[in-house]
């Protein structure tokens, strides 16, 4: 059951008093061979759950640093197809629930059928579609629903609260909460309605609630995540990885740890 | 048969269309559709929109019997829809006159536009000059580097230009790049798209907008021959002239539809932008249509010496016009396009722009078999002096090779 492996994974760490914090990375920067040991190191470092990129030719909902991740991958000649090989093949002795992220096109390619099956044979629990809105989800969701995979809702700042409502409704497994209006990649600030609307969408559900976009710095995880249920991060891991510049992401992870039990 | 309605209330053409786009843009995108909804309603909207038509952009264009041509290629009459007469040259201004009155309806100050050869961006910096408009234009640099003199253009008339260095540097990464500025803005700007293209309302909204092309045809053609044309031609990229052109006749059985796709080097050689013949369904630029895709749903640079064609895309209703066969769909190469350049300039005087050539020469396989006495209209849809220094490049700088 995928998308009950990541409710139960949500609500462990809920559960200690810990933030739920999902980082972000681009499968198959660094070549496909390299994705278990990323994981594997994610994981140590003590992610909750891991969103996993697949590279597209047009990635419009993202910033600079993801898509020039998503230009190396295709570069190693990366696809949805080898992404799930490589995470079927290493299924046994993962254990942290896998997210995939991927544009539409190339799951439509697949085969919507072919794709949610395969999401299943490789441990995969849930699936986020950037430029999959409410209206057009139903191509998706007889499919993933099954084979029990968590389709991931996204709220955006611009939604009206009649759509939030619908969307904090019908999200599985968490609801992602777009904290930028615009593309992912890191920001100083936040505007200041982002408290508010992490707040208002906390209410309209029981899913947990995770911001994401524009989240960089230990500061900004700490100051999001008392607002919700935890945070994705992306372009900074996904630099972090690609420049090897490692140490800077413990920092990032410990900012979800509740204080007083360290 | 039953009239044709599409799209539906929401936005697909048959199994086409839809909006396939972030969250954050779907209030933009329905406060658009609410908008356009109205401004349809509001005989105010048409008559400053008639207006400036008439007034601004030079509306009616002619119908032009091209008798010589019609000599040369024996077999039916050729009429030419003179698109290229239109003010800035292309049918272009039709859409992007349409959109702009609509931002200003709107009350957004700001408009965001991709350009490829640089001819949507020119008719989006023309209007918003003439509205008062902020433009900023998002251009591939390898299209920057072959259009240069339209960059200066789009400068003069007041836009910003820019660079789009991402992916192959044209004009599928400046849609995306418009894209991503329309996201992070879209609080105060409106995205003009260029062509019959992008989520709903964009394709109904230029169709309707570049409908005046198949409208005037209609009536112009009932005044000089009587009744309908046999046959419509018209060039397709993302298709908006051709929809303007077509939509108007869908219900008329007897009126055949021809889109004309880049045929680029050939089909064979892989570098084409024929989309429709040699596509496969899928999701690009916030809708379902054909695509030139790879095995894994990566898109593909699509190619074809006319900048205006060259996208791995095309509109939804095509697509679905592709599906219920009402409208068949041909290529022609580069050479070819050339050829058909070079021959309607000896024969009638016209340059026309490499897009439209593509047209033409697909004429020149249609019109030998028809007869005498039937009729063919093909939209010229933009003039060629744009193009004169590619068309240069491409034939060794011999104007009479």
């Amino acid at each position: 059951m995928p998308k009950a492996k990541l409710e139960q994974a949500f609500e462990q760490t809920l559960s200690k008093g810990d933030k739920i914090f999902v980082p972000y990375i681009m499968a198959g920067d660094g070549g496909i061979d390299a994705l278990p040991e990323q994981i594997q190191f994610l994981q140590e470092q003590g992610a909750t759950a891991i969103e996993l990129g697949i590279p597209f030719s047009d990635p419009v909902a993202d910033g600079p640093t993801i898509q020039a991740a998503g230009l190396r991958a295709l570069a190693e000649g990366v696809s949805l197809r080898s992404v799930l090989n490589k995470l079927a093949e290493t299924k046994q002795g993962r254990s942290i629930p896998i997210v995939l992220m991927t544009y539409l096109n190339p799951i439509y390619n697949y085969g919507v059928e072919a794709f949610a099956l395969a999401c299943e044979q490789a441990g995969v629990d849930g699936v986020i579609v950037p430029d999959l809105p409410l209206e057009e989800e139903g191509l998706l969701t007889p499919s993933l629903a099954d084979y029990q995979i968590a389709l991931i809702r996204l709220a955006a700042l611009t939604s009206s609260k009649q759509r939030l409502e619908k969307i904090a409704t019908q999200t599985e497994g968490f609801l992602y909460a777009v904290t930028v209006t615009g593309t992912t990649g890191e920001r100083a600030t936040f505007a200041d309605n982002v408290t508010v609307y992490l707040e208002q969408l906390k209410t309209m559900t029981d899913t947990p609630v995770l911001a994401g976009f524009g989240v960089s710095t230990p500061e900004q995880v700490r100051a999001l995540s008392e607002h919700c249920d935890g945070v994705v991060v992306g372009s900074k891991i996904v630099a972090s990885l690609h420049e090897n510049n490692r140490t800077e992401i413990k920092p990032l992870i410990q900012a979800t740890k509740n204080r007083s039990a360290n | 048969m039953s009239a044709y309605q599409q799209p539906s209330e929401t936005g697909h053409f048959g199994s086409f269309g839809g909006r396939f786009v972030p969250e954050t843009l779907m209030p933009a995108v329905i406060e658009l559709e609410q908008a356009y909804k109205q401004a349809c309603e509001d005989a105010e909207f048409q008559k400053e929109f008639n207006y400036y038509l008439k007034q601004y952009v030079g509306r009616e264009t002619p119908l032009y019997f091209a008798e010589r041509l019609t000599k040369a290629l024996g077999g039916a009459k050729i009429y030419l829809k003179r698109e290229d007469l239109n003010h800035t040259g292309a049918h272009k201004i039709n859409n992007a006159l349409g959109q702009a009155l609509l931002t200003v309806r709107m009350g957004k100050q700001k408009v965001v536009a991709e350009t490829g050869a640089g001819q949507h961006g020119v008719a989006t910096a023309t209007v918003c000059a003439l509205l008062g408009l902020e433009c900023i234009v998002f251009m591939g640099e390898e299209d920057i580097r072959r259009q240069k003199l339209n960059v200066f253009r789009m400068e003069l008339l007041g836009a910003e230009v820019v660079s789009v260095s991402q992916g192959s540097g044209t004009l599928k990464d400046a849609v995306n790049e418009a894209l991503r500025y329309w996201v992070a803005h879209v609080e105060d700007t409106h995205y003009i798209i260029g062509s019959v293209v992008g989520p709903h309302p964009f394709p109904k909204m230029v169709r309707d907008f570049q409908s005046v092309i198949g409208t005037e045809t209609k009536q112009q053609f009932a005044e000089v021959e009587a009744g309908l044309p046999d046959a419509v031609v018209a060039c397709i990229g993302g298709g908006s002239n051709a929809m303007g052109m077509f939509y108007p006749f869908v219900n008329d059985s007897t009126v055949k539809l021809y889109g004309v796709e880049a045929g680029g080097s050939g089909i064979d050689t892989g570098k084409h932008a024929a989309t429709l013949t040699e596509g496969k369904v899928g999701v690009l630029h916030g809708t379902m249509t054909y695509l030139l895709q790879d095995q894994e749903g990566q898109v593909e640079e699509a190619h074809s010496i006319s900048a205006g064609l060259d996208y791995p895309g095309v509109g939804p209703e095509h697509s679905h016009f592709k599906e219920i066969e009402r409208v068949s769909y041909h290529s022609i190469t580069d050479n070819e396009a050339l050829e058909g350049l070079k021959f309607l300039s000896r024969a009638e005087g016209i340059i026309p722009a490499l897009e439209s050539a593509h047209a033409i020469a697909y004429l020149k396989k249609l019109a030998p078999t028809m007869r005498a006495d039937q009729s063919i209209v093909v939209c010229l849809s933009g003039r060629g002096d744009k193009d004169v220094e590619a068309v240069k490049d491409a034939l060794g700088g011999e104007g009479n090779a």
